[in-house]
């Protein structure tokens, strides 16, 4: 069996599965911060309850995240061993950081934090909430930093039968970077404000607790509207720093076969790789792409002809998730400015909260579908222009190779069963009281009225 | 001093912190089923480590991330030609991870049946198959000058592997057994220091066996033989053995606990400085094999490192040390986390 396949399948597998867990801690983490830290300034306890309340699911997807994020920092060496041996000098540095300045500090004090309600005061326990947020975002820096250069080395030279770092300055701080955290992470801000507000339109629906949820709600929208626009500004610089640094990546994400000026958005458009055309072209936006890609309506776009087959990207797969994601980018912006405008009456508005509700797992779709356009499309490199997968791979047996990927599959497959099965039965079943500091009854707050 | 000779060590130390600190979460672990005969117990020994392994499992990801950036040729040699070994680690410590938080978000028998086993073959496991695998670096690996394994998972279960197995396993237990004892009370506590204690005698004989064998399977003492005050390292392991008996004796727990946490730095570097400078020998022709000099990354990449490594490490440790503190007395049974 090919190792190359199946090492591409299994980083594929893992990686995505991961990221089903991370974008929820790298926003949720922000948000049970800043209600503990309601908490601990005014002392309300609905504060505390949506701390508790939160804060327990966060734990139960930031476990599977943490668990899962290990394999991936051992799998460039056990299946891409070529590539780790070629590029370890800047990739390997990046990762090592991110462990030792970020992944200790969030990992540290989430124990503290889950022990630590006793030990600690109010406030202090708040920051230590802070401090597991900083270090997921943190960590969210030097991985995308890392996966900047994979896109788009720099700071580099080849020597010694390897690139080895010449500027670290320019590997950390190329707008390629600064640009793919700031929008990788807002669009984990989206989820987890999604996730808050379908949860609480859930309940609010049900009516219970409506007070609780409905702050929840409302604190969740204002997070998810700022941020669904934030992601969406910074999707369109990143278009424009991979129209600078990876021509047949925005080929590919809208399928543009010939070089041309003042080149088009397809509405919808079917690639035909094979004969290098587009079998179905509907709704041509003629200037669209050149406009989004160059702000600039004449520029020249090249195009997948223009480069050899070799060289090009899948493109059906990279086009429709580029599609599937700007498209879903969209309607977060629309259901979070038509939530801003209803939030005072959440509860007269129970088809709206229906939407909501089931709006949980697009986010989830948006953000899969964004990292397949990020590494689809720049395929058939693993460092764009330099390295090419297929000379990356571990010299390992196939077969061991399927025996993980099996065993992959099995495993998390389980584990994301019984992960978000949790989360589904803690999410449902509502705030409780967890222990006397929780003082009022659950029960009465389902009755009181919702304030103006 | 040398770049590249300081960064071998630090890859030893960043090992050596991960064995002594996330070894009692593995002691324990592997202890669970056997200390754990009540829901409540087993519940206690969870929370025993609860606050602090998941920080402790971070140095094993540092250790990777390190030996990534500073060794890059040993790091992509050496995991692809371990494979199936840290594969197997890794599925391990996944399945442990998990367990802690998901057991108890159930109350059903079968549901904590299914993580109790994890939480044991998920502690177990690992420490194990680490001490296979470091082992059979000590021994060296059948690699060739490309770097590529001429062996499977089965060449690696040699008695020496195996040695290295039982002697991380029990060095663990050891040291898990005196944590548990450290943070409980009752029947458990009392439990947990009788198991330390009849594991004690276990330790020793392991750890000569070891010592011994390393003679006839290693070269490790070459560098030793050339330099006789390096025995220094081994002096240390055994005084402190000694003295987890002796603070064992009196009932000085947390003694009793440096002392094994000591023994395993030492017992660490014992394997690193005989290694030096190879991070990863074949043993097929000492030519092929990964060294400090000829595995290490550019030297701006290894002082970046070095700047990164000495201003962050500190500040890990004072707020891990603030955290053990913070967490060194007695689990109450009134607020478990897990």
């Amino acid at each position: 069996m090919d190792a190359l396949f199946l090492s591409r399948l299994q980083f594929a597998a893992t990686t995505m599965f991961h990221f089903l867990f991370v974008p929820l801690t790298l926003g949720l983490s922000v948000l049970v911060a800043y209600m503990e830290t309601k908490y601990a300034r005014t002392g309300d306890e609905t504060y505390l309850r949506m701390t508790k309340f939160w804060g327990k699911l966060f734990l139960i997807n930031f476990a599977v995240g943490v668990v899962t994020g290990i394999t991936l920092e051992f799998q460039f060496g056990t299946n891409w061993s070529r590539y780790s041996a070629y590029v370890g000098d800047i990739f390997g540095s990046l990762l090592a950081i991110e462990a030792t300045v970020a992944f200790f500090l969030e990992s540290t004090f989430i124990g503290i934090w889950i022990f630590g309600w006793k030990k600690l005061s109010k406030k202090a326990h708040a920051t230590v909430m802070w401090l597991v947020a900083i270090g997921s975002n943190v960590s969210a820096v030097w991985i995308l930093i890392a996966n900047a250069w994979m896109q788009s080395p720099v700071g580099y030279t080849i020597r010694n039968g390897r690139a080895e770092l010449v500027d670290f300055g320019a590997v950390i701080s190329q707008p390629f970077a600064i640009v793919k955290f700031i929008h990788t992470v807002s669009s984990a801000y989206v989820l987890a404000a999604f996730f808050v507000m379908g949860i609480s339109a859930y309940h609010l629906l049900k009516k219970h607790h409506i007070e609780f949820f409905t702050r929840s709600f409302r604190m969740a929208l204002t997070f998810g509207l700022v941020f669904s626009f934030t992601v969406f500004i910074l999707g369109d610089l990143n278009g424009v720093v991979v129209a600078h640094k990876q021509p047949t990546k925005l080929a590919a994400m809208e399928s543009i076969w010939e070089t041309q000026p003042a080149a088009p958005v397809y509405m919808f458009a079917w690639p035909d790789e094979k004969n290098a055309k587009n079998t179905i072209e509907i709704g041509a936006i003629p200037g669209a792409l050149s406009l989004l890609a160059y702000h600039d309506y004449d520029h020249v776009v090249q195009g997948l002809r223009e480069f050899p087959a070799e060289d090009r990207p899948p493109v059906l797969l990279t086009s429709m998730a580029f599609k599937g994601m700007v498209g879903l980018g969209c309607l977060f912006i629309v259901l979070t400015v038509v939530g801003w405008f209803k939030r005072k009456r959440l509860l007269e508005s129970p088809g709206y909260l229906k939407i909501m509700m089931y709006a949980i797992p697009l986010p989830y779709l948006a953000t899969q579908l964004g990292w397949l356009l990020t590494e689809v499309g720049r395929q058939p490199w693993i460092v764009y222009g330099l390295v090419r997968t297929e000379e990356a791979v571990s010299p390992v047996a196939g077969y061991q190779v399927a025996v993980s990927l099996l065993a992959f599959l099995l495993v998390y497959g389980l584990l994301g069963l019984a992960g978000f099965s949790l989360i589904a039965k803690y999410a449902r079943k509502g705030p409780q009281i967890e222990d006397e500091d929780a003082a009022p009854a659950d029960g009465s707050e389902g009755e009181q009225a919702q304030p103006a | 001093m040398d770049l590249q000779i300081i960064w071998f060590f630090l890859w030893g130390l960043l090992w050596a912190i991960f064995f002594m600190t996330d070894g009692f979460d593995m002691g324990i672990g592997s202890l669970y089923p056997f200390l754990g005969k009540s829901e409540q117990d087993k519940r206690l020994m969870i929370n025993a480590m609860g606050p602090l392994w998941d920080g402790n499992q971070v140095w094993l990801i540092t250790a990777g991330g390190v030996t990534f950036a500073a060794f890059p040729r040993v790091y992509a040699v050496m995991f692809s030609s371990l494979y199936s070994a840290l594969l197997l680690i890794l599925f391990a410590l996944i399945l442990r991870g998990v367990s802690f938080e998901f057991r108890n978000k159930l109350d059903e028998p079968r549901w904590h049946k299914v993580w109790d086993t994890c939480i044991f073959v998920g502690s177990t496991a690992p420490a194990v198959l680490f001490g296979v695998a470091f082992a059979n670096i000590f021994q060296g690996i059948p690699i060739d000058r490309e770097g590529i394994f001429h062996g499977t998972l089965l060449t690696l279960l040699n008695p020496y592997g195996l040695l290295g197995g039982v002697l991380f396993l029990v060095l663990f237990l050891q040291h898990g057994a005196l944590w548990l004892s450290i943070k409980t009370e009752g029947e458990l506590h009392e439990r947990a220091k009788r198991t330390a204690a009849l594991l004690w005698p276990v330790v020793l004989v392991t750890a000569v066996v070891f010592l011994v064998s390393s003679k006839f399977a290693t070269r490790l003492y070459d560098n030793y033989i050339q330099q006789p005050a390096l025995f220094a390292v081994v002096v240390v392991a055994v005084l402190a053995l000694a003295a987890v008996r002796l603070f064992l004796f009196r009932g000085e727990l947390f003694r009793a606990w440096f002392a094994s946490a000591l023994t395993i730095v030492s017992a660490t570097f014992f394997g690193v400085i005989g290694l030096f400078p190879n991070l990863f020998p074949s043993s097929l022709n000492p030519r092929y094999h990964l060294t400090a000099f000829n595995a290490s990354s550019s030297p701006l990449t290894l002082k970046i490192m070095l700047g990164v490594v000495l201003v962050f490490v500190p500040v890990v440790l004072a707020y891990q040390i603030w955290a053990y503190n913070k967490f060194r007395t007695k689990v109450n049974p009134e607020e478990l986390g897990y």
